[in-house]
């Protein structure tokens, strides 16, 4: 655990001496989020309400969306494991007396730990600041929201941590990493809260583990009824995806680690 | 007492694919076959051979990386590919052209998490860090980001990565590779130093013959997957005898010098350089009878000309054989 907390704080310090990108994502992320905002906006100015959002519910999903971008990675970038193991330096992670998964979690979650500081919040505070927007109500409902977007690291993290598995049996993962940013960008609720999306498909997509990620998130800090009912049914949904993927990224890379074919000499 | 690393008729085979989709063609290559060799407590041993012929195939199975083909393998008594995490603990690894130490962060940073990697008591490792930091003078960079570390700056912070935990077994792949001469020479006499003191037996591939000579009581020679030669420097010498080399300055330019015992091989003005075959006193007598000499010097074959001279030999008996 001490050895897992130290990984934690190595990720953290390594994010925090990339200042000047850290602004660039900064700026980017409030950009996008007032784009998306205005263009939703006038959507709204047509109609009040689109299947039980308000253009305050839109605005404030747009920038919750923009914030978790960087700490969930739901587009990207990849973990840096799948390059490692393209490349073949995974073999000197390989070599260290530390199984590779939670090490990985604990450098993965320092890095979202930083943007979360220092990208996430500023770029919510630059929509609250130009935008009103729904906050939640009371203490318990805060706790919720906290919950839920760590429990979207957590999804985020194994996510990514398997696309860069692949890498172990395809030995180059920039095709599954394509394929990963657009399946995460769009069925996360990235680029269009679901609930715009029809009935069947928004609940179906919302089911899926990449939801976990933007979605559920966003619908349990509005107080939406997602598709199991309430925040705890959110809650429940994204701790049983975080679990499940934990437990398969644990159990793959056993399998992973045992025909590892390390590259370049 | 039980060596350190025991290896008996190790092998590793990889399946390759070639040809275009749906055509392709498996075929099985054999990296390394029949591999026995024993490494006792204490020794420092080298582990040649040309690129491809099995090196960093063996030393991937002897970290536990990969898993033999076929064989038996012990290293520090523990089975490496179904106890690599626990091996990790016994022993040091450095791959010379990789790193384990965190690229963004001060080297002091990745030298603090070993600690915790490796379950060290705090002293312990402040006083090794103290120890390392001296032998291997960390002093001046301790602070500096790896990625602007030098090449041989941050190949010292690797070694002392590899150290903090007090391994028994120190396992380099190529640790002098693309270093200057005087890097090079500070972690030859530090590996020296670290195996008269602390004992510490050192296995190490390289290609620089230098490393050998300073450094390795014992070599194996490994070509096309097997052993070809274990033994120490001079029985490698006597294995694949390679001719001493004289070389002559005469006054004055001259033609290519004709004496027995002796081919002149290269002219250069003045200079020649005679391949010998008989004792060099009688040479030099001949060749002083008939020429005036300014200056002699005797070369002693290089290891390299001696391990090309084995890889010829092993190659021509292999086709004599399959022939």
């Amino acid at each position: 655990m001490r050895l897992h907390l130290a990984v934690f704080a190595c990720g953290l310090r390594r994010y925090s001496t990339y200042r000047a990108a850290t602004f660039a994502g900064l700026v980017t992320n409030s950009v996008f989020g007032l784009i998306n905002a205005t263009i939703l906006l006038a959507v709204f100015a047509a109609r009040p309400e689109v299947n039980g959002y308000d253009a305050t519910d839109a605005v404030t999903q747009v920038f919750l969306a923009q914030a978790l971008l960087a700490p969930v990675a739901a587009f990207g970038p990849p973990l840096g494991l799948g390059e490692r193991v393209r490349s073949g330096e995974v073999a000197v992670d390989l070599l260290r007396p530390a199984h590779l998964a939670p090490w990985w979690l604990a450098h993965d979650l320092g890095r979202s730990a930083f943007s979360l500081l220092f990208r996430s919040l500023p770029t919510f505070a630059v929509g609250a600041l130009v935008f009103t927007l729904r906050l939640p109500q009371g203490p318990a409902h805060w706790g919720m929201a906290a919950v839920s977007v760590a429990l979207a690291m957590l999804v985020g993290f194994a996510l990514r941590y398997l696309y860069a598995l692949a890498g172990f049996w395809l030995l180059d993962t920039r095709g599954v990493n394509t394929a990963a940013a657009l399946l995460g960008s769009f069925c996360s609720g990235l680029l269009l809260p679901l609930a715009f999306f029809p009935d069947l498909l928004g609940s179906s997509l919302r089911l899926l583990p990449w939801a976990s990620m933007v979605q559920v998130p966003a619908d349990v800090f509005l107080g939406k009824e997602g598709v199991l009912g309430g925040p705890l049914g959110g809650l429940a949904l994204q701790a049983a995806w975080a679990a499940a993927l934990l437990w398969l990224c644990a159990a793959l890379t056993a399998r992973a680690t045992r025909r590892v074919v390390v590259q370049g000499g | 007492m039980s060596p350190i690393i025991e290896a008996q008729d190790l092998g590793r085979e990889f399946t390759v694919s070639s040809g275009r989709p749906l055509r392709r063609v498996r075929r099985t290559v054999t990296a390394v076959r029949d591999v026995t060799f024993s490494v006792a407590s204490g020794e420092i041993v080298g582990y040649l051979g040309p690129n491809g012929a099995g090196k960093s195939t063996t030393m991937k199975m002897l970290t536990g990386i990969l898993r033999p083909s076929r064989g038996r393998l012990r290293v520090t008594g523990l089975e490496p590919s179904r106890q690599r995490t626990r091996l990790a603990g016994r022993i040091g690894v450095v791959f010379g052209q990789r790193t384990t130490l965190w690229w963004d962060l001060p080297l002091r940073d990745s030298l603090a998490l070993t600690r915790h990697l490796y379950r060290v008591p705090a002293a312990d490792h402040a006083r090794r860090l103290a120890e390392l930091t001296e032998l291997l003078e960390l002093g001046p960079f301790l602070a500096t980001p790896v990625r602007q570390l030098s090449l041989g700056q941050r190949m010292r912070g690797d070694l002392t990565a590899a150290l903090l935990h007090a391994p028994r077994l120190l396992v380099l792949d190529e640790p002098t590779i693309g270093l200057d001469v005087v890097s090079k020479s500070t972690i030859r006499e530090f590996l020296l130093r670290l195996n008269s003191e602390q004992g510490t037996t050192i296995l190490l591939t390289t290609h620089d013959l230098g490393d050998v000579e300073r450094l390795c009581r014992r070599v194996m020679v490994i070509d096309h997957g097997r052993l070809a030669f274990d033994g120490d420097l001079s029985a490698l010498r006597a294995t694949a005898p390679s001719p001493r080399t004289l070389i002559v300055d005469l006054t004055a330019p001259a033609p290519p010098i004709e004496v027995a015992g002796a081919t002149a091989t290269r002219v250069e003005g003045p200079r020649q350089w005679l391949e010998l075959s008989a004792n060099p006193a009688e040479v030099i007598a001949a060749v002083s009878a008939t020429h005036r000499i300014a200056d002699l010097m005797l070369r002693e074959p290089e290891i390299e000309d001696v391990v090309a001279r084995l890889y010829r030999r092993e190659r021509t008996a292999s086709l004599g054989k399959d022939g």
